[in-house]
């Protein structure tokens, strides 16, 4: 599960180079592939009962899993967008947070007054698409090549947003209800402890969640189709690799921003009611979804979409994995894997140095 | 001034010319610094320690971001950070409301101790950050401040989670109960006068030249020998230091500390006063910590005096960032130095 979104993604795009890869690097490979068995094992085995008194109940271990891996999925949909936006226009968007939870409050709306779950997103992504495409013709045209201006704009209107969000709705946190259809708990196929009477209990997982996450991965690979399939996905990888280039020849590079922009926004938007549906939302929500999707791209690499991939999962699972195992040093976790990233590869584990 | 004096070292008359032109060059800033140390005189402690003192706190936090990003091109938002580690560590080795956690060592261990253990944070984060190169400094140093802001928040053992530390009074030493209003209020001034001498003359030293350098333009730098990695973790080192000592005076001027001494606002904060007050001279981290104090003291009252909302008070200081970095990019100084060339010039015709 932890390899198939961020990994099969990569081995597509290598094709048959996953067996060079193997040839040139033995014991990198043999390492991932333990690794694999190890992790495996740990989910679908289950554990004896000295090792379950020595590193704790396995149905912890895995609900830390699937939390962890479903918000990943979650974290992917916020950094998708940023990392997109920043690859093409060098912008850094200290904004994207305060979008994620306007989404978020549009969705809430929408939803209390249609009563539909589904076209709360549709709202939501629209709505924050407007936003961005606003900030993009409105400020940021204004100002291309100056990296630094730009972002100070971002974390000016980043303070304006969040006191105005504030205002019109309020300090408390705000939980949007999940639909009836999506319920209740599914059970899964995954054994988590064994009756005295040898009967085996299986883990019981919220569906909402599931069905979450197989949304995330569904537009994630949508995301790689649409920049590796498309005429408008290759001005976009062109563009990340060249702007001026791509503008000299003659493409229209200010609608391919917006557009870029656009999208970017809006899946923060969509991101922010899944936020409000699995957590809740909630004054100082915009910044923290700001820093993990900094430490997403950082982390995966920036501008690149299976590198946000890899890094919210990362992020999503070292998050969970400390809330159980670290409590007073949750945090430190997922810090230090940043700092181990930065030290060893600053471009980020898929980024381009 | 220093080459003029030694090379007519027998002439008596320039020497007196130098002193003179240098007062007359810098007669705005002495006689600032003239009504600092002579304000205790007339202003009441509110002034002194919530407007003054506070502003030359802030202002030493956000002088370590101004000589980072002005002089050396690295905007470092870890600065509030590095400021809140050594907050921490004073509450956390000195004394606090906490004997369960503090460990009351006397002052002039805990103190130093404090302040190096945030400088080699500050450096640590540097050196992280510095392998990279421009835009992505600000994404790492926002992740680090995050980081640390999000530990206190969660860790009980060391930062007393949530609740943070109060009651951390600044020390009594050479007969001199520091945490009275006016020892304290000269102990701030002492401090932010040194740090702000001490930009200054780095500025100025081979060390600021050479880090100038790199700014703009890093290859070159390393072409003719530079090492750019090592002067800017140098510079790293500095700023923490000043920014540590800041946070020192802000936690006994304060009291307390807390994560949200340090949060994502604060850390922000500080950029916004160093961008407002001016990237381009030291004195603009000082204005832009003034405007700010006055702001946050007087906005609600002001606010409401006109009939609007006072609780928008943050959307006030978005608003008024957002135009400087729209339209003066180099702050406060940069109008005043511009508006008082138009005069200068205006001045000029008609005296034609």
């Amino acid at each position: 599960m932890t390899t198939a979104f961020g990994g099969d993604e990569a081995v597509a795009a290598r094709g048959g180079a996953l067996a060079r890869w193997i040839a040139r690097r033995p014991l990198a490979a043999l390492v991932i592939a333990a690794a694999a068995a190890l992790a495996l094992w740990l989910i679908l085995a289950p554990w004896p009962a000295g090792f379950e008194e020595w590193f704790g109940r396995k149905r912890l271990f895995v609900n830390a899993l699937f939390n962890g891996v479903t918000l990943g999925g979650l974290y992917f949909l916020v950094a998708a967008g940023f990392t997109l936006i920043f690859g093409l226009m060098r912008n850094v968007n200290l904004a994207h947070g305060s979008l994620y939870l306007f989404g978020g409050y549009m969705g809430y709306e929408a939803a209390d007054w249609t009563g539909s779950w589904l076209f709360s997103y549709i709202v939501a992504f629209i709505c924050c698409a407007v936003v961005g495409v606003a900030m993009q013709i409105l400020i940021f045209r204004r100002m291309e090549g100056e990296d630094l201006r730009q972002t100070l704009v971002t974390l000016g209107l980043a303070i304006i947003f969040s006191d105005l969000m504030v205002w019109v709705w309020g300090g408390n946190a705000i939980q949007i209800a999940t639909p009836d259809y999506l319920n209740g708990p599914t059970p899964t196929p995954i054994v988590v402890a064994v009756k005295s009477s040898g009967e085996a209990v299986f883990l019981q997982y919220p569906r909402v969640r599931l069905v979450i996450f197989a949304a995330a991965v569904l537009i994630g690979v949508g995301m790689w189709l649409a920049l590796h399939r498309t005429r408008i996905g290759v001005m976009i990888r062109a563009g990340v690799d060249d702007r001026d280039m791509l503008s000299a020849l003659g493409y229209r590079v200010q609608i391919l921003f917006a557009l870029v922009f656009a999208f970017g926004a809006g899946l923060a938007g969509m991101a922010g009611i899944v936020g409000g549906t699995f957590q809740s939302i909630s004054l100082g929500e915009d910044s923290h979804f700001l820093l993990a999707s900094l430490q997403v791209v950082i982390v995966g690499g920036m501008g690149s979409i299976p590198g946000a991939a890899l890094g919210a999962l990362i992020m999503g699972c070292s998050e969970q994995f400390g809330l159980v195992y670290f409590q007073n040093y949750a945090t430190m976790v997922t810090f230090l894997i940043m700092v181990l990233v930065l030290a060893i590869r600053p471009q980020g584990l898929l980024g381009r140095g | 001034m220093a080459l003029t004096e030694t090379s007519t070292p027998s002439i008596a008359a320039p020497r007196g010319g130098a002193l003179s032109r240098w007062v007359s060059r810098h007669a705005a800033i002495l006689l600032l610094g003239l009504i600092l140390v002579l304000l205790p005189a007339v202003a009441n402690e509110f002034l002194l320690d919530q407007i003054v003192g506070w502003s030359l706190a802030l202002g030493m936090i956000a002088l370590s971001l101004m000589f980072l990003a002005g002089y050396g091109g690295m905007v470092s938002l870890a600065q509030m950070t590095i400021a809140g580690v050594a907050g921490y560590m004073v509450a956390v080795l000195g004394a606090s409301s906490l004997p369960t956690i503090s460990l009351f060592w006397p002052w002039w261990v805990a103190t130093p101790l404090a302040i190096a253990i945030a400088v080699v944070f500050g450096t640590l984060s540097g050196a992280l950050s510095a392998r990279t190169e421009g835009i992505y400094t600000i994404m790492i140093t926002l992740a680090i401040a995050a980081a640390f802001f999000y530990l206190t928040l969660q860790n009980w053992p060391i930062f007393n989670g949530f609740n943070g530390f109060t009651t951390i009074p600044a020390p009594h030493f050479w007969g001199v109960n520091w945490r009275a209003p006016v020892p304290l209020y000269y102990l701030i001034l002492f401090f932010a006068a040194s740090s702000y001498g001490a930009v200054v003359y780095i500025s100025r030293a081979p060390f600021g030249l050479a880090l100038q350098g790199v700014r703009d333009n890093p290859r070159r730098m390393e072409a003719i020998g530079y090492n750019v990695a090592a002067h800017r973790v140098a510079a790293h080192a500095f700023a923490a230091l000043i920014a540590a000592i800041g946070g020192v005076l802000l936690v006994w001027l304060n009291n307390q500390i807390s994560p949200f001494s340090i949060s994502f606002e604060r850390v922000i904060d500080v950029l916004v006063i160093a961008v407002v007050g001016g990237l381009g001279h030291p004195i603009g981290a000082f204005v832009g910590a003034i405007i700010y104090v006055i702001l946050r003291t007087f906005a609600l009252d002001a606010l409401l005096a006109v009939g609007l909302d006072g609780r928008r008070f943050q959307t006030i200081i978005g608003l008024g960032f957002l135009l400087i970095v729209l339209f003066s990019p180099d702050g406060v100084i940069g109008l005043w130095r511009r508006w008082s060339a138009r005069l200068r010039a205006n001045g000029g015709s008609r005296r034609l």
